[in-house]
């Protein structure tokens, strides 16, 4: 009975922690999108031609985020039945965003014009019972172009 | 030292090329990031201790590689690329690689 009542309170709790985080998070993400959107991140492994004046430095930026109790529930239900696991997408969906916007960042406290070759890594860092996922790891990374002045 | 994870620097020519240089890391966390750690595990959100050490970490395997690089004699490490594994529970080994060589 008391293992009942922990368990509930634990995913009452969970819940309602999780939804604020995660609306706080995306909206605060949004934001910053929106802030950034003048440097342009590019996947591209070719810097580009006919211009040599630019610098560049490596950036980076990573972010460890943690899933809920509910969700992490949820996500076990899920794997009962099949099908898309929607609370595992937005955690990794918030993580890359996130780490993408912290190399924006970075890049534009060097003055950037751009970021080539981003490269984004992906790791599981906690693994809970029966090897659920309880955070993971995003690493963005890439070279900021510097515009120089000669 | 000129790094990046470019495989060209506009406007740079390769003038020498030493081959591989990497550096690593294998860091545990320590309990009382682990207890936050679990306590975030239930509310969820992002885990500043954690983003914190696994940066400090990876600077570290960083840090290893442009030694290494020095070592060589080279002035620019390119093609940098960054991994992570764990090792064991609550190990996780940073990994940086990258080509050391001379831009004239």
């Amino acid at each position: 009975m008391i293992d009942l009542i922990i368990f509930v309170t634990l995913l009452a709790v969970g819940y309602g922690f999780g939804q604020y985080a995660e609306k706080q998070h995306y909206a605060s993400i949004r934001k910053r999108e929106l802030y950034l959107r003048s440097i342009p991140v590019i996947a591209s492994r070719i810097p580009p031609h006919g211009n040599p004046n630019y610098d560049s430095q490596l950036v980076s930026g990573s972010v460890v985020i943690s899933v809920d109790y509910f969700k992490r529930f949820i996500a076990g239900l899920r794997n009962l039945v099949g099908g898309r696991v929607t609370s595992y997408e937005a955690l990794l969906d918030r993580a890359r965003r996130e780490a993408i916007l912290r190399v924006k960042r970075e890049a534009k406290n060097l003055g950037a014009e751009m970021v080539f070759n981003i490269k984004l890594e992906t790791a599981s860092i906690h693994k809970g019972k029966g090897n659920t996922i309880g955070s993971v790891e995003v690493l963005a990374y890439g070279t900021a172009l510097i515009p120089n002045s000669q | 030292m000129i790094v990046s994870n470019l495989e060209v620097i506009p406007g740079k020519r390769i003038q020498k090329h030493f081959g591989l240089v990497q550096g690593s890391s294998v860091r545990a966390k320590h309990v009382g990031r682990d207890f936050m750690a679990g306590l975030k595990n239930i509310f969820g959100g992002e885990l500043k201790g954690y983003t914190e050490l696994l940066q400090e970490s990876r600077q570290e395997a960083y840090e290893r590689m442009l030694e290494q690089a020095e070592a060589t004699g080279a002035n620019a490490v390119l093609n940098i690329r960054f991994s992570t594994s764990s090792v064991a529970a609550g190990a996780a080994e940073l990994f940086a690689y990258g080509t050391a060589v001379i831009l004239e």
